[in-house]
């Protein structure tokens, strides 16, 4: 029965004789990488937490389980997975890794591209692929899974995945203070979660045992004052710098202090790749979908 | 028409730098893996446009080319050979391009030229309170060039990840001698993740010339602890009772038996020579987290049945225990001429199950196989000693090989968890990967390399994409 759904998932998604298709997840960050074109058909990808071992410390998923409910699952064994979407009730998994953006943990537990470990997905041509492999470690041929997350679905459409778990942290603290040297804090702390700096104040998110976190904070100069959770977000648009540029930032933003990623109230232009780095941009999406029947609209620069 | 391909390289570069003596060819003909193959002419070039010289001549006379790092690949990556129908590739030696070009300590970012070894990285940068996290049993002989190339792991890959993880971003030589820069210092370079594409390509996607890697700042406080067991059994039920629990340690280490006594022998640590088995167990980050840690995971041991948990006492006493688990592959050195090092990964949860398997195959075929791997991530190194002079062992040994790969993949488990395919597995991919899977890897190396130029016939079967019909070297064996 399960795998009988991944088969009907990609008849659906068909061949390159059933025309344009996109895959539509909980449409929480839809306008991300260009919108689709108007009047595509839509599909689903199937729904569901389908294995489960919190002593293996992975799990299987299908692509459109809302992240709330794999969270719910993993709660109750005392783990997570760092998918960390703005909104998770809505955000299915498939499209928090198609979009490929980075929660706020980025600093301490890394980017979403580092938690996919098996994918199945449905390529241009209708067929269901396997990519990666169900274990921790893995070097087994080329890293599709990779490529998969970030690519908005114009490789393949996520119809199934394998995903590395991490303990839930006893204690997720966050505090602010204002005027505090955000670097500077940043250096005297040991894998804090999150950094976050709007240039007037400063949150960080501590997590672990209380004691640690204790300790961490009597380390820190300045006032901090326990806070509910981080400011709201400027989902207008994202830039992607260097960490150290993030000294010169102007205008209203939130940046995440050590990743170098910076949240802006108003769209954010991207800078597509040039030259040879952009011919193999295009020659990727040749190889997986020539006609472009996958998301078209979405990804143009390839 | 060797001798212009000499000639052509030694105006490239320098003559003192293109080897093409049959002698100092030899030298080049492995890795250290058992299969052997045969150089053209082997260059070492010292700058990236030296790296585009010896590809384009490669090029322009026909010949493949096979990166090479340190040769420390136990899979065959680097040894070269090529199709029946070509002539011998040009083997390009990344070991002269070992400057660490920049180091960004506020970043944590230092870009680092291939031929830097790992461990010199980590020296390098241990005055700022950084290092390079993944960590190769060989890394003080193997470098970042050829980490890149296998996505190496190691053993504090637990807790960290492996190089994949670590790597930002790399300036590459394309099989077509141009070059280009794959991912950024920024955290989300805009469309596909060619990084992620080309670490872990085992030199089939180009060769790295730069590599921009992560550096992690060395934790306030660590805890090593090494525990013995009267069986294997509750060895593997402590290393999931651990994952269980919640914990991540920066390392969880399995040592049997066999080859326990083998490195007390070699290193004389004080490591329980009548033990089953034992764990090498360490935990690092902020004091009381380290310190619950450490309490748990002793008590877990102890209701495993542990017969003794040792806490390294200090920085020595640590560095004496690892350099135990890390000269492992040197102490069978002692006990027979051959050895034959395996690495395949399965679920955490089939560790035991597989390691009884792995002992019966032993038996059946008459042979010595150690145990010690990554137990953590379920990262198995079946470590058969041998003696090839012994006639009809080189068979056997072949047959349990195979045998393993079959008992770890039948367990779920994946064919490398961190030498990578190489020549050694590529014919086994067709156990863990359908022919549609095979394909999409092919489409993907043939973005980079649609003409099969760089280190030909490795990672990928025969036949992967149409036209393709190769077979492993004679005396190649997997």
């Amino acid at each position: 029965m399960g795998v009988r759904a991944l088969e009907k998932f990609a008849t659906e998604v068909g061949g390159a004789d059933t025309g344009p298709v996109t895959c539509v997840g909980g449409r929480s960050q839809w306008d991300v990488g260009g919108p689709c074109l108007p009047s595509v058909r839509e599909v689903r990808a199937p729904s569901g937490v389908t294995e489960y071992e919190p002593a293996e410390m992975i799990v299987r998923c299908r692509a459109g389980t809302p992240v709330a409910e794999l969270d719910a699952v993993l709660a109750a064994a005392g783990q997570m997975v760092t998918l960390d979407p703005a909104c998770p009730e809505v955000a299915t998994v498939g499209g928090v890794l198609a979009v490929g953006h980075s929660g706020l943990r980025r600093l301490r537990f890394g980017p979403v591209r580092d938690v996919l470990l098996e994918a199945h997905f449905v390529t241009a041509d209708g067929s269901l692929i396997k990519a990666g492999g169900p274990v921790v470690k893995n070097v087994t041929g080329f890293d599709l899974c990779r490529m998969l997350v970030g690519s908005l679905g114009t490789i393949g459409f996520l119809a199934e995945v394998v995903l590395r778990c991490q303990p839930r942290p006893q204690v997720s603290a966050w505090y602010r203070a204002e005027g505090a040297d955000p670097f500077e804090i940043r250096s005297r702390l040991f894998r804090p979660s999150s950094i976050l700096t709007d240039g007037a104040s400063t949150w960080v998110l501590l997590e672990g045992r209380a004691p640690d976190i204790e300790a961490e904070l009597s380390f820190l100069p300045g006032d901090w004052q326990a806070v509910e959770g981080p400011p709201s977000v400027p989902a207008g648009g994202r830039e992607s710098l260097p960490p150290s540029r993030l000294r010169s930032l102007h205008g209203e933003y939130l940046a995440e202090v050590g990743v170098g990623t910076v949240h802006r109230p108003g769209p954010v232009g991207v800078v597509p790749a040039q030259g040879r780095a952009a011919d193999l941009q295009r020659r990727v999406r040749d190889a997986f979908d020539p006609s472009r029947r996958l998301n078209p609209g979405r990804m143009e620069a390839a | 028409m060797t001798s212009t391909l000499v000639a052509d390289l030694r105006r490239a570069l320098s003559p003192g730098r293109v080897l093409a003596e049959p002698l100092e060819l030899a030298l080049f003909a492995r890795d250290a893996s058992v299969m052997e193959g045969h150089a053209a002419v082997v260059c070492f070039p010292t700058t990236t446009e030296e790296v585009q010289a010896a590809v384009r001549i490669a090029r322009s006379h026909g010949r493949a080319i096979v990166p090479r790092g340190s040769g420390t690949g136990l899979a065959g990556g680097a040894v070269p050979v090529s199709d029946d129908a070509s002539p011998p590739p040009v083997v390009v030696v990344t070991t002269k391009m070992n400057a660490i070009v920049d180091v960004d300590e506020v970043d944590r970012v230092a870009w680092v030229q291939p031929g830097v070894l790992n461990l010199d990285l980590s020296r390098a940068v241990a005055h700022l309170g950084l290092h390079f996290a993944p960590d190769p049993s060989s890394q003080q002989s193997c470098s970042i060039g050829g980490n890149v190339a296998n996505n190496s792991g190691g053993p504090h890959c637990l807790l960290h990840g492996v190089t994949s993880a670590h790597v930002l971003a790399l300036e590459v030589v394309l099989p077509d001698g141009e070059v280009v820069v794959l991912g950024g210092l920024d955290p989300d370079p805009d469309g596909y993740d060619l990084r992620g594409a080309f670490v872990g390509s085992e030199g089939t996607m180009g060769i790295a010339t730069r590599v921009a890697v992560r550096l992690t700042p060395l934790p306030p406080a660590i805890r090593t602890m090494l525990v013995d067991f009267e069986t294997v059994a509750a060895a593997g039920a402590t290393v999931s009772g651990i994952i269980a629990a919640g914990i991540v340690p920066a390392a969880i280490e399995m040592m049997d038996s066999a080859i326990t006594c083998a490195v007390e022998d070699y290193v004389h640590a004080g490591f329980p020579r009548d033990a089953a088995a034992v764990l090498l167990v360490e935990v690092d980050g902020l004091a009381d987290g380290v310190e619950e840690a450490a309490r748990l995971i002793t008590d877990i041991a102890v209701a495993q049945g542990a017969r003794t948990v040792r806490v390294a006492a200090g920085a020595e006493e640590r560095a004496l225990l690892w350099k135990g688990r890390k000269s492992a592959f040197g102490a069978v050195a002692r006990i027979a001429p051959d050895y034959y090092l395996h690495d395949a990964v399965v679920p955490r949860t089939k560790l035991v199950e597989v390691l009884a398997a792995i002992a019966d195959i032993a038996e059946r075929y008459d042979l010595l196989i150690m145990n010690v791997f990554h137990a953590g991530d379920g990262n198995l190194h079946p470590l058969i000693v041998f003696d090839r002079r012994v006639a009809g062992t080189l068979e056997r040994v072949r047959l349990a090989g195979g045998e393993i790969i079959t008992a770890c993949v039948a367990a779920g488990g994946m064919l490398s968890g961190e030498h990578g395919i190489g020549l050694e597995k590529r014919d086994y991919m067709g156990m863990v990967f359908s022919d549609a899977d095979l394909d999409a890897q092919a489409r993907l190396r043939d973005v980079f390399d649609p003409t099969h130029a760089c280190n030909p016939m490795k990672v990928l079967p025969g036949g992967s994409r149409c036209g393709d019909l190769q077979h492993v070297p004679e005396g190649a064996w997997v």
